[in-house]
């Protein structure tokens, strides 16, 4: 059942599509929260509180972005509001995706990256490696984990992400590239077993 | 072999996060895909984002602790017995 369908039956009083939703996207209300927030704890307020007006008719889906895009700039207009974290200064990270030592002093590979093919066509291993991924994730700095989550996990376009978020279009790629290398660099080891 | 303006491994890798995001100029878009043309090993990497983006999409999101769970069910039912369950919906 789809979100917009799900949204018209809780508002009818219906337990379970609403159940269903708040699973959906919770921890994710909650992490765009935490970005505009100094504690958890306040996130998770202005989650609840969205969730709220969602119920109580003060927030009104219109269907002029999908329900996940709506439900998500609530979230962040109520959190920016709330505006209990200083404004942040997001410094373009000057590393590289790579580490540098992967490299030999021409810049080519020293050794090239391992290929994921066979693990990707191995379901066994698929686990393992949704596995790898969800550990990556929440080992990411706050910063990239919203955005990879937004983008790879919720599907938004990274200028949905960047307005979300504050950022700009330029800063949200660099800051996507970094946060996708950094998993991708766990699937290695995983791909080579070292992990 | 090598022309001047032709980029090594390590620059490539630079490029293909905008690539990857369709945002890379034309003229660098170029550049990388000449590298990628003959280079396995920034084809492997360049493969082994898109596996990466591919797996994340597939991971659904984080799981929700029970507690948290159930605070916002006691939201909704506090919120159905003081409310005749008018809609919100436009």
């Amino acid at each position: 059942m789809d979100d917009e369908e799900l949204l018209a039956r809780f508002l009818g009083g219906d337990r379970d599509a609403f159940r269903t939703l708040v699973l959906r996207y919770q921890t994710v209300l909650v992490q765009i929260a935490r970005y505009y927030v100094n504690s958890t704890a306040t996130a998770e307020d202005v989650a609840q509180d969205t969730w709220i007006a969602v119920l109580k008719g003060a927030e009104r889906f219109e269907g002029r972005a999908s329900f996940k895009t709506w439900l998500f700039r609530i979230v962040a207009n109520r959190a920016r509001s709330t505006g209990t974290r200083e404004k942040r200064q997001i410094p373009v990270d000057p590393t590289d995706p790579v580490a540098g030592d992967r490299f030999n002093v021409e810049g080519m590979w020293k050794e090239p990256p391992a290929s994921f093919a066979d693990l990707l066509a191995d379901n066994q291993a698929n686990a393992q490696l949704a596995a790898a991924v969800r550990a990556a994730i929440v080992e990411l700095p706050d910063i990239q984990r919203s955005v990879v989550t937004l983008r790879d996990v919720e599907g938004l376009s990274t200028s949905e992400v960047a307005s979300l978020l504050d950022l700009s279009e330029a800063n949200a790629r660099v800051i996507l590239h970094r946060a996708r290398a950094h998993i991708r660099e766990l699937l290695e080891r995983v791909a080579k077993g070292d992990r | 072999m090598a022309l001047v303006k032709d980029i090594n491994c390590r620059e490539a890798v630079r490029l293909i996060g905008d690539y990857l995001e369709g945002r890379l100029p034309r003229r660098e878009r170029r550049r990388l895909e000449r590298h990628l043309a003959g280079c396995d090993a920034c084809s492997a990497y360049l493969a082994q984002m898109r596996a990466t983006i591919a797996l994340t999409g597939h991971v659904g999101p984080e799981d929700l602790s029970q507690k948290a769970l159930d605070d916002l069910m006691d939201v909704f039912d506090r919120f159905q017995s003081d409310d005749d369950g008018t809609n919100g919906m436009a």
